[in-house]
């Protein structure tokens, strides 16, 4: 199977991922999480990587958002190996280019959800403001809650927004819709599309719900630590078509 | 061993960090605890056991001559155990390889005999024998500051007549413990004011005294009104010269290591109470932690049947052995510094009985303290795992309540960066955890403050009163009065551009029900080498008319400016007469009273005469100086000013050194204990809150200032708190410490502001650190995966 199977649009590769295996050491045994991937992601498209767990998805996400180095093998991000980079450039880099949305929120409890969303435009040039970035996920009244003071799906989207406020080149979902409803999920993973269409952002999304998978691109699954499968959806459904 | 057992040692192991600092803070307080009761303890002990032993007087009396005839009728004073009648006199000696003359205390012992009261230990050498009359013992601390031994030979100026002595013994005696001249001294002089031992008969008769004494020293029957007794000595000495008889408080000797062991007393509560009481608090926020991160297991243990009582034990086990860890090293430490630290007083104090004692009831009562610190910091812990309900216990932690914290609800909320906020609202969330950290770290500040400000105030005193009221070069001072012309003689000596005569008379001085036994100088009224300064530098004249008064005098005396007080002369012709108050003085050290000299000479009904003078000398003449001063044979004693100066500072140099690594320690263990606890505390809260942040882009760097912020600006609020608080406590040991003898004021130098800065600020800086390498390893990836 050709894993770099291009996109209907002509869009140029923004991740190169060639040869990637990680092995981790558990106690005494050797846990090979990736077994030689290679992988491109394009500009622009909405990627579901699919598999149940154990299959190296989160590994893989880990690796290309620069939170952890690989065994072997090599990922660029445009002609710059991520691979190579140290500390500080890896930090560099999420700052500027990543955003990172995770399945259990992570807001930070002590900061409003416009101040979560600014903790993140402070440190890039040219952010949206807090205020429009949360009206873009739909929050524009819940702008001075805390967390406590919001419910699962409203913080999920507050972290959304907080992603996506400093107009990342990259937005990388780690089961995004995990610890929600499916009708909160359905509303978070809309909000996920919009963003991904409005802002042209290369959108990946990590999940082991094969439904979520439809309103996606481009589907790549994984299994023991390979890709072991991609397909690009020809008709790709509306979140609110979704059931779970 | 129980599976929870096992379980206690691992969350042992894995907070070893925090354990240790908490375990340090035991330690340092229970070591401070036992080495300061031990050491009290034992001194107290000692000194009752050495005072017993030598059968240290109870009531002491001079005279000028009274007849030995006289002995039966003090003895039958009711209440009087037994009595001793001395011959004392203060002499000029000669010591060899000392260029400046020394002054010995002669003090008469019985050739045939041990002295029935004060009896003396010999350390080398031997008690008297009686065929030689120019033998002597002489006291310890002068021998070892002249280098002394048996067998050594000192010139002595007896009554105007040259003498050599030969030193048979070493000595020690209760009465010379701290070996003061009088009280106009305030601290021991070894290498220039020494106690001779000499024969009675020998010593009688070199000062014309057969069958006389000048000296009385009596013990009483217990249970006896000693007041009594001193009205019924003064009454039978009052035609022999009496100059007031006095009991042990106001013996110089027993005065100075009586006050000295309080102050050791004082210190045994306060100094190890803080250390406890910053344990206790650390060990509620590691304990309140560790059951906030054990929620699921606790809710576990709980559905598998474990009773509250077996889990609340189980965290009540984990502070015990956290501060029983401290208590073992304490305890060690604690006893053998307390060893060492009763050793060093006993070798100060030259006590020849050392009764260490470090009882059982003293362990008993370190360890019943130590139990309950534990106890005290795992209350709150325990309570939360026992409350916590196990289907509740199962679920995560809601995620933690939060407002805009007030600076922000006061309009500040734009100047505050997003990062600056967290830190804020963290520590307004938890005020009073904020309030007892700062307290905390405040009292190692004060620490500093208070251990340093002592010798600030030392230093004070010392410019003061050697720069300010004494500027001679030396003070004479003659063993009798002389006429007035003493000081033309004293003038012609080599080297001498200014002389200050002065005369200095016993008093007693009565106002309503109050009385004080005090020195009456006379100076003259242009007097610039020895001055009447208080210690905002204010000079006042000697008065023509009337007293002037040092304002702890005056105080004492119940008087103001305008009263009039009684004024009873203890000398020679002993007239009693009313006097004013004119003014009073601050001075620090001891209780005086002045007038002018001529008018003095008037009031004692005297001719011109003086007790010595105040002289300004050419350096360059000062080995001429010396050789002449000690051929003069009325000359009791030379103080040089610029040798005073400099055995003071060598003394307190030493000191200094010694207890400045001291507060160092101490004030490190408890920035570092706070500090380090505090941020790993917050780490372990935070610590995926910072990971996210990490992931968001944000560097090391930033989401150091997130975490260690608020440590800082504790630290930052704590030092002027400590500032403040440890010149607050310096003032109250001033007021408390205040007393006849010396004020000590209450100041706190630069130096030691920017020392006890340095100190906290750096031990907060390496605890950070320490902290600061831990975020390094930060888990981003496994921050990911947890829930709230």
């Amino acid at each position: 199977m050709n894993s770099t199977m291009q996109p209907q649009t002509a869009a140029p590769a923004i991740f190169h991922v060639h040869g990637v295996s990680k092995i981790y050491r558990m106690g005494e045994v050797d846990v090979r999480a990736l077994d030689g991937v290679d992988l491109d992601l394009y500009a622009g498209e909405f990627a579901v990587l699919l598999g149940p767990s154990g299959s190296g998805k989160s590994t893989l996400l880990n690796i290309i958002g620069g939170l952890d180095a690989p065994t072997s093998g090599n990922v660029f991000f445009g002609d710059w190996e991520l691979t190579a980079a140290n500390d500080a450039t890896l930090t560099r880099f999420r700052r500027k280019a990543l955003g990172f949305v995770f399945q259990f929120y992570s807001l930070i409890p002590s900061l409003t959800a416009r101040e979560n969303v600014a903790l993140v435009t402070e440190l890039v040039d040219n952010p949206m403001t807090p205020e429009d970035a949360l009206a873009l996920v739909g929050l524009h009244d819940r702008l001075d809650h805390f967390p406590s003071q919001l419910s699962g799906g409203e913080q999920q989207r507050v972290a959304i927004a907080r992603a996506v406020a400093k107009r990342p080149s990259v937005l990388l979902c780690d089961e995004p819709t995990g610890a929600l409803d499916s009708r909160t999920g359905r509303l978070v993973l809309e909000t996920l599309v919009h963003v991904c269409v409005d802002l042209s952002t290369t959108t990946v999304v990590i999940t082991h719900n094969a439904v979520i998978a439809d309103v996606a691109d481009r589907v790549i699954t994984m299994h023991n630590g390979r890709i072991s499968g991609m397909r690009r959806n020809a008709i790709k459904k509306s979140p609110a078509d979704l059931e779970w | 061993m129980r599976t929870l057992d096992h379980k206690l040692l691992r969350d042992i192991g894995s907070s070893r960090g925090q354990i240790v600092a908490i375990a340090l803070m035991v330690a340092c307080g229970v070591a401070l605890f036992v080495a300061m009761l031990t050491t009290y303890q034992s001194l107290e002990r000692s000194q009752r056991a050495y005072y017993d032993a030598a059968r240290f007087a109870e009531v002491f009396a001079h005279a000028t001559r009274a007849p030995r005839s006289l002995g039966p009728r003090i003895a039958a004073i009711p209440g009087i155990d037994a009595l001793q009648m001395r011959v004392v006199a203060d002499v000029s000696l000669d010591v060899p390889g000392r260029d400046e003359p020394a002054t010995g205390r002669l003090v008469s012992i019985p050739e045939r005999s041990r002295p029935p009261l004060n009896d003396l230990f010999v350390r080398e050498g031997r008690y008297l024998q009686p065929a030689d009359r120019t033998q002597v013992l002489v006291s310890e601390a002068f021998a070892d500051a002249n280098g002394l031994r048996v067998g050594s030979t000192i010139g002595a100026v007896i009554n105007g007549r040259r003498q050599r002595l030969h030193v048979v013994g070493i000595a020690l005696s209760p009465e010379y413990v701290y070996a003061i001249r009088g009280v106009a001294d305030i601290w021991p002089d070894s290498a220039r004011f020494g106690i001779i031992w000499m024969g009675e008969q020998a010593l009688s008769a070199a000062f014309d005294m057969k069958g006389a004494f000048n000296d009385l020293a009596v013990t009483l029957t217990p249970g006896i009104d000693t007041q009594t007794v001193i009205e019924r000595i003064d009454a039978l000495l009052a035609r022999y010269g009496g100059l007031g008889a006095y009991d042990r408080t106001d013996q110089p000797s027993h005065r100075y290591l009586s006050s000295e062991l309080s102050e050791l007393r004082v210190s045994v509560v306060m100094v190890p109470a803080i250390f406890l009481g910053i344990a206790v608090f650390l060990l509620h926020l590691l304990l309140s932690r560790q059951v906030g991160t054990q929620r699921a297991q606790i809710a576990v243990l709980k559905a598998f049947g474990y009773a509250n009582a077996v889990i609340g034990l189980h965290y009540v086990l984990f502070g015990l052995l956290i501060v029983a860890i401290g208590a073992v090293l304490g305890i060690g430490a604690g006893l053998w510094s307390g060893w060492k630290l009763t050793h060093y007083y006993a070798v100060f104090f030259h006590f020849p009985i050392l009764r260490y004692h470090a009882g059982i009831e003293l362990l008993a009562a370190t360890v019943m303290l130590v139990i309950l610190a534990g106890v005290a910091g795992s209350l709150s812990g325990v309570r939360a795992a026992v409350m916590l309900p196990p289907a509740e216990a199962m679920r995560p932690q809601p995620p933690a309540r939060f407002r805009p914290s007030i600076i922000e609800r006061i309009g500040f909320r734009r100047v505050l960066s997003v990062p600056t906020r967290v830190v804020v609202r963290n520590l307004e969330r938890a005020p009073l955890k904020a309030l007892l950290s700062c307290t905390g770290l405040a009292l190692g500040v004060a620490t500093l403050v208070v251990g340093r400000s002592t010798y600030d105030a030392l230093d004070l005193m010392l410019t003061h009163q050697f720069y300010a009221a004494e500027r001679e070069d030396a003070v004479v001072a003659f063993d009798r009065t002389l006429p007035l012309r003493a000081r033309w003689e004293l003038g012609r000596l080599p080297g001498i551009i200014r002389v200050e005569p002065f005369r200095a008379v016993a008093v007693r001085l009565r106002s309503g029900h109050h009385s004080r036994r005090v020195v009456l100088i006379g100076l003259e009224d242009d007097a610039s080498l020895r001055r009447i300064v208080d210690l905002r530098g204010r000079v006042s004249r000697p008065p023509r008319n009337g007293l002037l008064l040092t304002g702890k005098l005056a105080q004492v005396l119940g008087v103001t400016p305008g009263d009039r007080i009684t004024l009873e002369v203890l000398e020679a012709a002993k007239p009693t007469m009313a006097a004013r108050v004119v003014a009073t003085v601050d001075e620090p050290i001891g209780t005086t009273a002045y007038m002018e000299l001529g008018a003095l000479d008037r009031l004692l009904r005297e001719g011109p005469t003086i007790s010595g003078a105040y002289v300004a000398a050419d350096a360059r003449d000062r080995n001429v100086l010396n050789a002449a001063l000690k051929r003069l044979p009325a000359v009791a004693h030379v103080a040089f000013r610029e040798q005073t100066i400099e055995n003071f500072r060598s003394t307190i140099a030493e000191v200094l050194a010694i207890s400045t690594t001291l507060l160092i320690t101490f004030a490190s263990v408890i920035a570092f204990g706070i500090v380090y606890n505090t941020a790993r505390i917050a780490l372990a809260e935070r610590g995926r809150e910072l990971a996210v942040m990490r992931i968001l882009g944000f560097t090391r760097g930033e989401i150091t200032l997130v975490l260690l912020g608020e440590q800082a600006v504790l630290t930052g609020a704590a030092i002027p708190a400590g500032l403040a608080l440890g010149y607050a406590i310096s003032l109250s040991l001033s007021v408390a410490y205040s007393s006849e003898l010396y004020r000590i004021p209450a100041t706190v130098s630069r130096a030691t502001g920017a020392f006890a800065l340095l100190v906290i600020a750096g031990a907060a800086f390496v605890s950070a650190f320490l902290v600061r390498r831990q975020l390094d390893s930060l888990d981003l990836v496994a921050a990911l995966k947890i829930g709230e």
